[in-house]
C-alpha cells in the first residue's frame, strides 16, 4: 500500500516538525514547489503546515485554489493575490508582477486531499474559536491522518470544553480509520463517535468496512443501531417542534377568527385581510424606519404590532358599522358580503403597493437559529410561538376580567337580556369585531416575518383558520389552541409519510369526517337550542 | 303525467325564458353558419363560444340555485362538480387525440408519456367510448355528491358549517389534482384537444352545435328545476328551507329530500362543466378554486335567488359584465366592482334582480288576477298547486 506508506512518510514528517521550526526550512520547503513533482509538493505541505510560520496559511490557501505560482528557472515560489498582484511565497515581500515563465503549481486529487487536511490542521490552531471548531469538524469529516499529530497538538493546548470535544471527536474519527491503530484505540474512538451521535457520526460509522478487526466492526453495528433510535426520537421531536410552530401559526391566524365567527357567529371571509392588513402596517412601518431611523429597525416589530392592531381595528369597527350589522342573522348572506370586501382591500392594497411581494426584514434579535441535541430551532419561529401564547393568554383574560369583556360574553349568550341589563349591544358588536380583525392585524406581524407579505397573504390562510375554528369548536378559544396545536402536529407528522400535499388533503378530508361525528367541533358550548 | 306536470309548473315568465333561450339556441348557431361575415346579423364564432361559456355557467347557477334557492343549502363547492364533470369529458377528449399527440402514443396522453409512464392507470379505462363518458359526466360528481350528502346531512351539520366544508372539500380536490401523480395532467390539466364525436372542436360547425346542445342542456335542466320545485318535493324542501326542524318534527325524513336535491344538482353542474370544456378547449385543477365556487353563488344572489330564472340570468350579466370590464381600460378595477356586488347586492338587493322585480310586479299582476277572476265569476275554483 504505497499510499499508505506515504502518508504514514508525512505523518512521521509532521511530527518530526511539530516543534519549533528552524529557519531555513521552511524557505527550502517553499521551494520545493518549484519542483512541479508531486510527492516534492505533498513533502512541502507536510513542513509548511506544521512550521507555524504566519505566511503557511496564505501559501497553503493559495496552493488549493491554484493561485500559488512557481518559476522553475530562480526557484521562487508566488502567491497571486485576489486584486492581481504577488507576493514572494518564502519572505511575504510584494513583487511588481509575476515573472512570465512562473506557472501555477499542480495538484492531483490525492494531494487536494493533503491539502484540505493541512489547511484544516492549520485553522486548528486559530484564535478564533469559531474556526477553531469548523476546522475540527472538517477534519472530522475527512479523517485525514496526515492531520493526527496537529490535532493532538492542539488537543492539548485547547482550553474551551466545546472546541476539546470536537478535536477528540476528530481524533476519534482519524484513529478509527488509520490502519496501523490498535484496537484499543478503535474501540474508544468508537465509543467517542457514538457518543456525538448525529448524522455526521452514523454515515461515518456505517463506513466502518470489513478491513477492520471483527471486535470493532461489531461495536460499530452497535453504535450504528444505538445511534439510529436516537436519531429517530429526535426526528419525532423535531417534528413535534415543526408541528408546534405550524400550529402556532394556525392559531394566530385563527385566534381573531374565534371571536368574530366563535363569539359573534359572523363569518368573516375577509379575516384573511386584516391578516394581510397587519401584515402591510409592518412593511410600512419598517420603510418608514429604514428610511428615516435606521437605527430603531430591531424595534420595528415592537412599533408594528400596536399600530397592526389599530389599522385592523378600526377597518374592522369600519365594516361592522357599514355592513355586516345589516346582516346579523343571516350568515350565509355574511359570508357573500365578506368575501366581495375581501375582493376590495386586496385589490386596493394591489392598487397601492402592487401586485408583487414587499420585503419584510428580520430584526436582528429574531434571525438566526440554536442548535438543541439534533434539531435546529430558529428564533422566529420560537418567537412566533411565544407570541402566540401571550396573545392567547392576553386575549382570555381579557374576555374574563376586563368590562368590555364581561359585556361581550353576556352579548354573546343572550343578547335581548344583555340588553335590557343597559348593554349597549351595538357599540359592544362593533368593539368585538374590532377587536377580533385588530388580533387578526397583529398576527398579520407575525406572518410577515416567515411569509411573502403580497396582496394574496390572507387568502392562503383563511380556509385554514376557519378549519382550526370549527375543529376546535365554535366559541370556545380553549377549543380554537387546541385545535391549532392539534391539526399543526398532526399535519407534520403527516408529511413526512405521505408528502406535504397529501398529508394536507389527508387533514381536510379528516376535518370533514370529523364533523359529521361532531358537528359543533371538540369543545361544543353545551345547549338546549335545536338550531344554533 | 310528466307532460301535465312540466306545463302545470310554467308559468308566462317561465315560458319566455324558455322561448328566448331556444331561440337563442337556434338563431345564434344559424347566424354564425349560414349568414356572411360581413352581414349585421353574423354572430363571428368567437362570440358563439363565448356565449356557450355563458350558457354553461347558467345551467351551474341553476344547480346551485336550486339547493341554495329552494333547500337552504349553501354550497360554497359547487365548482368542484362542475370540474368533475370537465374532467370527465376532458378525458374523453385526451383520448380521443390518439396517435395526433406530440409524442404519438396511441394509448397515453402526452403527459403520461412526459411523466414516463408505462400504461394507462384504470381510472382512464373506458373514457374512449363517448356514452361512457357521457355516464361519468353525470355519475362521478353525483357519486361524490351522495356520500358527501350522506354523511353530512344525516349528521345535521347545516348552514354555515356545511357551507365551510364544501369549501374544504373543493380546496382538498384543488390540491389534489395539482399532484401530477394522481393522473390528471397536473397544473396544466387537459388541453390540446382535437375530435369530439369525429368532429374537430375547433369547427365553426361543431362550436355552434355545442352551443346549441348547451342552450338546450339549459332547457332541460330548467325544465327539471322547474318540475322539482312545484311538486310537492318542492312544497318539503321549501318547508325544510324555512324551517329544518320543525319539518323533521312534522315527520319528515329531512335527510332524505336534501340527500336528493344535493345530488341532483351536482349532476347537473357535472353536465355543465362537461358542455363548458368541449367549448373553452382546457380544463385544469384551477376550476377547483374555492374562489371559482362562491363566484358562482353570487350570480345566483345577483339574478334572484330561489327563482331559477334569476339564476340563469345572473350568471349570464354577472359574467358578460366580467368580460365586457377586464377587457378595457376598466381591467384593475374589475375585483372593486365585483366585491361591491358582493356586499351592495347582499345589502340592498336581497332578492336578486328577478326577485326585486318580481315583488315589484306582485301588485300589479294581483290587481290583474282578481280583475280576470271576477269576470269569470264562480267558475272552477283555481288550483293553488302553481306558484
Amino acid at each position: 500500500m504505497p499510499a499508505c506508506l506515504r502518508a504514514f512518510a508525512l505523518s512521521l514528517l509532521l511530527i518530526a516538525f511539530a516543534g519549533p521550526c528552524f529557519a531555513g526550512a521552511f524557505e527550502d520547503a517553499v521551494a520545493k514547489f518549484a519542483n512541479d513533482d508531486f510527492s516534492d509538493t505533498e513533502e512541502a505541505i507536510g513542513v509548511i503546515a506544521s512550521s507555524g510560520n504566519p505566511l503557511a496559511y496564505p501559501i497553503i490557501s493559495a496552493l488549493k485554489d491554484e493561485r500559488l505560482f512557481a518559476d522553475g528557472d530562480s526557484k521562487k515560489v508566488f502567491i497571486k493575490q485576489d486584486d492581481g498582484k504577488a507576493i514572494d511565497a518564502a519572505t511575504g515581500a510584494a513583487v511588481d508582477s509575476l515573472p512570465d515563465s512562473a506557472s501555477a503549481v499542480n495538484l492531483n486529487n490525492r494531494l487536494r486531499r493533503t491539502v484540505d487536511a493541512a489547511l484544516g490542521g492549520l485553522t486548528l490552531l486559530s484564535p478564533d474559536l469559531a474556526t477553531r471548531l469548523a476546522a475540527a469538524q472538517s477534519v472530522f469529516k475527512s479523517h485525514e491522518e496526515a492531520v493526527l499529530p496537529t490535532v493532538e497538538g492542539a488537543l492539548a493546548k485547547e482550553t474551551n470544553k466545546a472546541a476539546k470535544t470536537a478535536l477528540g471527536d476528530a481524533r476519534a474519527a482519524i484513529l478509527l480509520f488509520k490502519s496501523d491503530a490498535s484496537e484499543v484505540d478503535k474501540l474508544e474512538a468508537v465509543a467517542t463517535i457514538k457518543a456525538r451521535g448525529d448524522q455526521d457520526a452514523l454515515a461515518m460509522l456505517s463506513d466502518v468496512g470489513a478491513d477492520q478487526p471483527p471486535a470493532v466492526t461489531k461495536a460499530a453495528a452497535a453504535a450504528v443501531a444505538s445511534i439510529q433510535s436516537t436519531l429517530a426520537i429526535w426526528s419525532t421531536v423535531q417534528n413535534a417542534w415543526y408541528g408546534l410552530s405550524l400550529g402556532s401559526v394556525l392559531l394566530l391566524a385563527a385566534i381573531g377568527l374565534a371571536i368574530t365567527f366563535g363569539v359573534m357567529g359572523v363569518i368573516n371571509m375577509a379575516h384573511g385581510e386584516m391578516v394581510m392588513l397587519g401584515a402591510y402596517t409592518t412593511f410600512v412601518v419598517q420603510d418608514v424606519i429604514r428610511t428615516r431611523y435606521g437605527g430603531l429597525f430591531d424595534y420595528s416589530l415592537l412599533i408594528a404590532v400596536p399600530l397592526a392592531f389599530l389599522v385592523s381595528g378600526a377597518v374592522g369597527v369600519l365594516i361592522e358599522r357599514s355592513i355586516i350589522r345589516f346582516l346579523y342573522g343571516r350568515p350565509l348572506e355574511t359570508l357573500l358580503a365578506t368575501w366581495g370586501l375581501s375582493l376590495v382591500l386586496q385589490q386596493a392594497v394591489r392598487t397601492l403597493f402592487g401586485p408583487t411581494n414587499r420585503e419584510v426584514g428580520n430584526p436582528s434579535w429574531m434571525s438566526g437559529a440554536f442548535e438543541l441535541g439534533q434539531m435546529t430551532i430558529t428564533y422566529n419561529r420560537l418567537w412566533i410561538l411565544c407570541f402566540t401564547l401571550a396573545v392567547f393568554v392576553i386575549l382570555l383574560a381579557m374576555l374574563r376580567f376586563t368590562a368590555l369583556g364581561l359585556q361581550m360574553r353576556a352579548v354573546t349568550q343572550n343578547r335581548r337580556m344583555a340588553a335590557s341589563m343597559g348593554i349597549a349591544t351595538s357599540r359592544v358588536d362593533a368593539l368585538t369585531f374590532g377587536l377580533g380583525s385588530g388580533i387578526a392585524g397583529i398576527a398579520g406581524v407575525a406572518l410577515s416575518q416567515i411569509d411573502n407579505v403580497s396582496p394574496n397573504l390572507g387568502q392562503s390562510y383563511i380556509i385554514d383558520s376557519f378549519m382550526v375554528v370549527v375543529f376546535g369548536g365554535v366559541g370556545n378559544l380553549w377549543g380554537t389552541l387546541v385545535g391549532a396545536f392539534t391539526l399543526g402536529i398532526a399535519n407534520k407528522f403527516l408529511e413526512p409519510v405521505a408528502g406535504a400535499v397529501l398529508g394536507k388533503i389527508a387533514i381536510l378530508v379528516l376535518i370533514i369526517l370529523f364533523i359529521q361525528k361532531r358537528p359543533r367541533g371538540l369543545f361544543a358550548l353545551k345547549g338546549r337550542a335545536v338550531e344554533a | 303525467m310528466m307532460d301535465h306536470m312540466l306545463t302545470r309548473s310554467l308559468d308566462r315568465a317561465a315560458t319566455t325564458f324558455l322561448i328566448v333561450v331556444a331561440a337563442c339556441g337556434i338563431l345564434i348557431p344559424l347566424s354564425n353558419l349560414l349568414l356572411p361575415a360581413g352581414s349585421v346579423f353574423h354572430v363571428p364564432t368567437y362570440l358563439v363560444a363565448l356565449w356557450g361559456k355563458y350558457v354553461c355557467y347558467a345551467i351551474l347557477a341553476l344547480s346551485i340555485d336550486l339547493i341554495w334557492g329552494y333547500c337552504g343549502i349553501l354550497s360554497l363547492g359547487h365548482g368542484a362538480f362542475f370540474a368533475l364533470g370537465g374532467y370527465a369529458m376532458g378525458m374523453y377528449l385526451m383520448r380521443q387525440i390518439g396517435t395526433r399527440g406530440v409524442y404519438g402514443n396511441p394509448m397515453l396522453p402526452d403527459f403520461m408519456v412526459f411523466l414516463n409512464w408505462q400504461k394507462l392507470p384504470w381510472y382512464w379505462y373506458g373514457f374512449d367510448m363517448f356514452p361512457f363518458a357521457l355516464l361519468m359526466v353525470v355519475l362521478v360528481p353525483g357519486l361524490l355528491a351522495f356520500c358527501f350528502g350522506w354523511f353530512a346531512f344525516r349528521s345535521r351539520v347545516t348552514g354555515v358549517y356545511l357551507s365551510i366544508i364544501t369549501q374544504a372539500m373543493t380546496y382538498a380536490l384543488l390540491l389534489g389534482f395539482f399532484r401530477n401523480d394522481f393522473g390528471f395532467g397536473g397544473n396544466n390539466g387537459l388541453t390540446d384537444f382535437k375530435d369530439i364525436l369525429g368532429f374537430n372542436v375547433q369547427a365553426e360547425g361543431t362550436r355552434a352545435a355545442l352551443f346549441a346542445l348547451s342552450c338546450l342542456a339549459l332547457i332541460v335542466a330548467f325544465l327539471i328545476c322547474r318540475a322539482v320545485v312545484s311538486s310537492k318535493l318542492g312544497k318539503v324542501l321549501i318547508a325544510i328551507r324555512d324551517a329544518e326542524s320543525r319539518t323533521r318534527f312534522i315527520g319528515y325524513r329531512v335527510e332524505s329530500y336534501k340527500l336528493f336535491v344535493f345530488t341532483l344538482s351536482a349532476s347537473m353542474a357535472g353536465v355543465a362543466g362537461a358542455l363548458y370544456v368541449p367549448q373553452v378547449g382546457i380544463i385544469n385543477p384551477s376550476e377547483f378554486a374555492p374562489g371559482n365556487s362562491i363566484e358562482a353563488v353570487i350570480w345566483v344572489a345577483v339574478g334572484g335567488r330561489g327563482t331559477l330564472i334569476g339564476a340563469a340570468l345572473g350568471a349570464v350579466v354577472v359574467n358578460y359584465a366580467k368580460t365586457f370590464f377586464t377587457s378595457g381600460v376598466l381591467a384593475p378595477y374589475w375585483l372593486f366592482m365585483l366585491g361591491a356586488m358582493f356586499v351592495l347586492v347582499t345589502l340592498l338587493l336581497p332578492k336578486g334582480i328577478v326577485g326585486t322585480f318580481n315583488s315589484w310586479w306582485e301588485p300589479f299582476r294581483a290587481r290583474g288576477l282578481a280583475e280576470a277572476s271576477a269576470a269569470r265569476e264562480d267558475g272552477v275554483s283555481e288550483p293553488k298547486m302553481a306558484e
